[in-house]
């Protein structure tokens, strides 16, 4: 089992930190790193408007959502620039009104599937053998759904209640978080340091705690950005099929579903909420991306 | 018993039990949650005549347990009940010619994005940083991005409505006519899925590609003096596409789950449109079949790759040393 | 030497890309007809990147910027991309370090090896290759029948793996080879047998060879004459005899004593410090911040190569003055241990038997480590010896089967399952320290973890039982505030040193501890540990690969091999008279200079 290591000259390149630097945690380093790449500032400059927009939207709407400003899918019109929807409503009302549900709930889902995932996958990667086997095989059972079938599944039921969408949708990343965090862990727990607390003799909890988890922080947060930008598609098709938000909710979802007959005469009422749901997960992307290759770069330094 | 064999036998025997798993998931969320599952199908105002007639239909009175073993013995043998929407209509007879449509629409989409994508992911590995691996790479980023409906739209948007009217909006099929009459209607809800699917396919082998010609071996194939060529097809390509073998499949499978979206969207007659049809009116029976298929595909699609990946890789083929 | 120049290498200078610091600058060297040139350095010294360099080929991130390659008079840097790859494996050829990844795992090795005589249309029909495969396979002693070219690189042992990248360099009878370190990563007793093949082999052929090495034992036997490297630099060139007698660069002089020598009449003595990385190189000469010799002048300017003669070349401004001072630093203390009986057991393992999964790695193993002894326990990879390491420190986490005490009390098998006491008193110490020291805990939360778990002490007391470690490994408290990146290798393993010695523990297990460090660096460790065993008055177990290591550190030793041991006793008396084939084997190919 010993290997004899091999000495190479092929880590030429030594951290540019300073001795002392007083360098926090690793995440703080991620984002620094990630925010050097310029598509990480254009994805949290994209996040930041649409968060503007949905918080300021119904302070700055010249409507209300579900005031009548004309004939259902009339033409653009200085009294409503986008124009009508299918019941006459103000389009660019229902956009500025329509995009604090997506977000809320799927950051809210985000963050119950990131939680739920982190605990069963630290819980795996660290246990091993048979607990390891048994919490993967068992979320290996709802991988085989794909996520908004799943979802589909368990409203069928109950019913398209907001809460049980954003449990269900945050339930649905949960074992795929799992699988990144288990695999992330379990490289870590196979390092010396964690071996030297469990000989000195430290509480599982704290080794989990205090050695695992602070080392796999980075990982964890490109996961929460790609998370949000899933939770946002599968949110918004949720409501695209029907079984989102209800009417008469403005919400960017359900007006693409309510609009779509429409389209060819109206197009404004469809392709704006298109347009800002788009928008918005290109966002997201970019930074989880920005994160995703600020990673690879530290664990290649890391790597020496 | 030879490893090769054992190995296989193993997987096998690990997909039947995932199968399982699944099929108790789909009856639990269906029928054994706790909430009173006639009464979620019938709404608030059904008689107690009618709740009563549907538990009984339905087997609500007895155990979980025997309604389970019931429901699964008739699964087995391919009886999913009947639909409660369309009165005494099995709902397999339903589903028939919807999933040789659901069908027939995968398989053009992966036909055109698994090569297209293997091809995209090794060039833009080949040539990397250039301009074109950018472009690529920026492209797929904004794809992957993209919920399925929203590149659907903007493709009827772009297409079929508003910008080029040269496609139809909607895919009804004619289910008098053959489908390879109807090819037109499969363009759009294939080319979303095919956007939707290309880009997690050509990034991995992109990836994968990268990590091979960096490898000590395809470093070697070339100080042997080996041609270009062959370092790529003999020493390369293989190697990088074992990895990804994993990851077609899941793709493919996604595709079992995204044709739920694109369906709807293009009113295409297919098994998704029925899922969301029959969540829409609660109709169980065909819930649990649709949903048990879906995850099925899923499961034999892993199989497949696990038992390819381990064929093509010589070290799992000859068993560990 | 006298024959043909095969190579010539002029003012050659690898960089960083795109930042531009140098890897490598102003090297040059020949090499003549059936010669070998050992080009010996440390880690980061940048002659793996000169041996590829040599067939124009850089990994991603270096790039050649200038100089010449002259391979029978043509320049290989200019080369049209055709003629490049109809020299690469023609004429000249390489090994590299590690067969097991060079050999392409999807691929038969026989493909692989008929491959390089089909592109270099080496025999004109099949039947002329298959006739020389035969004979390649022959001349590196490995089979060549059908079954064995059929098989996969996995289905080899690496000593086979190694062979048949052998047999691929000298396939087309090339008139230069390189070989990169192609014996780091295996077994001495397997490395004995690769290098004996390769010396045959260029001597038969006639054919110059770069042998590139960490290792100057290695090269002792084998390099007709020997170049040193010290961040990117050629310092010394010269005949083996030169450099092993009047070596006149003070780095290559520290760099022998450095070696560890089996016979034991030597002092093992490590360089302070460790070789600076590409960007981070003073001015001046590189090696004057670790050099005793050095003057103002060193600060400011490199040396310009000069020397006794065109056959002997060194880069140092006080050249003269170091050949002046006779070779080999001081002689060993005499302090001969005789096999004492009455000594105490402190662990005591007999008859343990260990299970990995399934498999047993251990075979009824009985060691006996007394107290305030250095135990080294021998054995090549796969003999178990960190097996049973780990066994004794609680760390081995399948079956473990027979008796393990400490101080007479049965051990539990899992370091959880025993006392707070017994914990405390067995410290273990790992391999790498890459792998060891947390890398998101600085150097103060790491030393504190043993003292919060052991002692009930104050803030204060605390702080000054941190400083006290640090000051027992030669580190200064400046440290504390460092992560493990901001280390050098050696501070690191310094680092967990300390961390074992602040929870006073009374047995010290060393798995393999200086393995993954360089050789200077690995001498001071060994040093300190020496120095720290003798002080504190430890029992110490040290566990390594390495028997020219025994001598330096160990009063008793125990050699293992396939899970068991096959001798035990005081070490000079195993050395000089070894009673198992196994120890003779391992004691005639252990290399020395």
């Amino acid at each position: 089992m010993s290997e004899i290591p091999k000495v190479t000259d092929s880590n030429l390149v030594e951290p540019a930190s300073t001795p002392g630097s007083g360098r926090s945690s690793e995440w703080s380093e991620t984002l620094r790193n990630a925010w050097s790449f310029g598509r990480t500032k254009i994805g949290v400059a994209i996040f930041i408007a649409i968060v503007l927009l949905a918080l300021l939207g119904p302070v700055l709407a010249p409507h209300t959502p579900t005031e009548f400003v004309g004939a259902p899918y009339s033409r653009p019109s200085p009294n409503a620039l986008f124009g009508a929807d299918n019941l006459g409503r103000d389009v660019l009302t229902r956009v500025l009104w329509g995009g604090r549900t997506v977000l809320g709930l799927s950051i809210a889902a985000t963050i119950i599937g990131l939680g739920g995932g982190i605990v069963f996958g630290l819980i795996a990667g660290y246990a091993r053998r048979f607990v390891d086997e048994t919490v993967m095989r068992l979320l290996d059972v709802l991988l085989a759904f794909p996520q908004l079938v799943l979802v589909l599944l368990l409203i069928s039921v109950v019913g398209p209640k907001l809460w049980l969408i954003v449990l269900m949708v945050g339930l649905s990343h949960a074992p795929r978080v799992a699988r990144v965090t288990r695999a992330a862990a379990l490289e870590i727990s196979q390092r010396d340091f964690v071996k030297a607390a469990e000989a000195l003799g430290e509480s599982r909890v704290r080794i989990l705690a205090t050695e695992i988890l602070p080392n796999i922080t980075s990982p964890l947060l490109v996961e929460f950005g790609l998370r949000l930008t899933y939770s946002i598609g599968l949110i918004a098709a949720l409501s695209f099929l029907g079984f989102g938000l209800q009417p008469p909710a403005a919400d960017w979802g359900l007006m693409i579903n309510e609009n779509r007959v429409g389209v060819a005469v109206q197009p404004w009422a469809v392709a704006l909420p298109v347009l800002l749901i788009g928008i918005l997960t290109i966002g997201t992307n970019l930074i989880a991306d920005g994160m995703g290759r600020a990673l690879i770069g530290i664990e290649r330094r890391a790597d020496v | 018993m030879p490893p090769l064999l054992k190995l296989i036998l193993i997987r096998l025997g690990l997909g039947a039990l995932t199968l399982l798993l699944v099929s108790v998931v789909v009856f639990w969320a269906t029928q054994a949650l706790p909430t009173d599952t006639a009464q979620a199908i019938l709404g608030r105002e059904a008689t107690p005549e009618r709740l009563e007639k549907l538990r009984e239909k339905l087997g609500l009175n007895r155990p979980v347990y025997e309604q389970y073993a019931s429901w699964l013995a008739d699964v087995v043998r391919g009886d999913f009940g009947d639909s409660l929407v369309q009165q005494d209509t099995p709902v397999t007879k339903l589903l028939r010619t919807r999933v040789v449509n659901s069908a027939a629409l995968v398989f053009v989409a992966a036909l055109v994005s698994i090569p297209f994508s293997i091809l995209i992911g090794s060039l833009s590995a080949l040539w990397r940083d250039t301009k074109f691996d950018v472009t690529v790479s920026t492209g797929n980023l904004a794809l992957a991005a993209l919920p399925e409906f929203v590149v659907g739209i903007g493709l009827v948007l772009l297409f079929a409505t508003n910008v080029f009217r040269v496609m139809p909006a909607v895919s009804r099929i004619d289910p008098g006519l053959s489908l390879l009459n109807q090819l037109d209607l499969l363009i759009l809800p294939a080319a979303t899925l095919t956007l939707a699917v290309a880009p997690y396919v050509s990034r991995i082998l992109r990836a994968s590609m990268i990590e091979v010609l960096e490898s000590e071996y395809v470093m070697m194939a070339r100080l042997k003096g080996l041609k270009g060529p062959l370092v790529l097809w003999r020493h390369a390509l293989p190697n990088a596409i074992a990895p990804t073998l994993q990851v077609i499949a899941l793709n493919l499978a996604w595709l079992a789950g995204g044709i739920v979206v694109v369906e709807y969207l293009f009113a295409y007659p297919g098994i998704g449109q029925s899922l969301v049809d029959a969540v829409a009116n609660r109709d169980l029976p065909m819930i649990q079949a649709l949903c048990l298929l879906i995850a099925a595909v899923y499961v034999v699609l892993n199989l497949l790759a696990d038992i390819a990946t381990i064929l093509v890789s010589p070290r799992l083929r000859t068993g560990l040393r | 030497m006298s024959g043909q120049v095969v190579l010539a290498v002029d003012g050659l200078k690898i960089v960083l890309d795109p930042s531009g610091i140098f890897i490598d600058d102003e090297v040059s060297f020949v090499i003549y007809a059936g010669e070998v040139l050992g080009l010996v350095g440390e880690s980061a010294s940048g002659k793996t990147t000169v041996a590829t360099a040599l067939l124009r080929h850089q990994r991603r991130g270096a790039k050649i910027a200038d100089g010449r390659v002259l391979i029978d008079g043509e320049d290989v840097l200019t080369l049209a991309p055709e003629a490049l790859r109809q020299l690469r494996g023609g004429l000249i050829s390489y090994v590299p370090q590690d067969a097991s990844a060079s050999l392409n795992p999807a691929l038969r090795i026989g493909t692989q090896l008929v491959e390089i005589l089909e592109a270099h249309g080496f025999g004109g029909s099949d039947a002329a290759r298959r006739e020389r495969l035969t004979e390649m396979m022959t001349e590196v002693l490995l089979p060549s029948d059908k079954q064995f070219l059929r098989r996969y690189p996995h289905q080899l042992s690496g000593g086979q793996q190694q062979r048949v990248a052998v047999a691929m360099a000298f396939a087309c009878r090339p008139k230069m080879i390189v070989l990169d370190e192609p014996t780091t990563a295996l077994d001495v007793t397997t490395q004995a047998h690769v290098l004996e093949t390769v010396k045959k082999l260029t001597r038969a052929y006639g054919v110059a060879a770069l042998y590139v090495t960490h290792d100057l034992a290695v090269v002792a036997n084998l390099a007709d004459r020997i170049a040193v490297m010290y961040a990117g630099r050629l310092v010394e060139v010269g005949s083996r005899n030169d450099l092993f007698t009047r070596s006149l660069h003070p780095y290559s002089r520290r760099l022998l004593e450095a070696i560890p020598d089996l016979s034991g009449c030597r002092a093992l003595r490590g360089i302070p410090g460790s070789a600076p990385r590409p960007g981070r190189r003073p001015e001046g000469c590189s090696f004057e911040p670790r050099c005793d010799w050095a003057i103002d002048t060193c600060r400011v300017e490199f040396p310009p190569v000069d020397g006794p003669g065109p056959d002997h070349q060194v880069r140092c401004w006080r050249f003269a003055e170091v050949g002046a001072e006779p070779m080999g630093a001081g002689q060993r203390g005499e302090e001969r241990v005789r096999f004492d009986p009455s000594l105490e057991n402190v662990i005591a393992v007999s008859g343990v038997s260990a299970y990995y999964g399934q498999k047993k790695t251990l075979h009824d193993v009985t060691i006996h480590l007394h107290t305030r002894r250095c135990l080294a326990l021998v054995g090549e990879s796969g003999s178990g010896k960190t097996t049973l390491a780990r066994c004794i420190a609680g760390l081995h986490p399948f079956k473990i089967e027979g008796s393990i005490t400490h101080r007479g009390t049965e051990l539990a098998r899992d370091a959880r399952g025993r006392d707070q006491g017994t914990r405390q008193a067995i410290q273990y110490i790992f391999q790498s320290p890459y792998s060891s020291l947390n890398p998101r805990k600085s150097v103060r939360q790491t030393l504190t973890q043993p003292l919060r778990v052991f002692f009930d002490i104050s803030k204060s007391e605390t702080e000054d039982r941190v400083a006290s470690a640090l000051e027992q490994v030669a580190l200064d408290t400046s440290v504390l505030r460092r992560y493990p990146d901001e280390l050098s290798g050696g501070e690191r393993q310094r680092v967990a040193i300390a961390r074992a010695l602040a929870a006073e523990p009374t047995v010290l297990i060393c798995d393999e501890v200086t393995s993954s460090l360089d050789v200077s660096v690995q001498a001071a460790i060994v040093e300190l540990l020496a120095q720290l065993q003798h002080e504190t008055g430890l029992s110490m177990l040290f566990v390594t690969h390495n028997l020219a290591l025994v001598r330096s550190i160990a009063q008793e030793v125990a050699v293992m091999s396939g899970g068991r041991i096959v001798e035990a006793g005081v070490v000079d008396k195993v050395l000089e008279d070894p009673q198992a084939d196994y120890t003779r084997k391992l004691l005639t190919d252990t290399p020395t200079i």
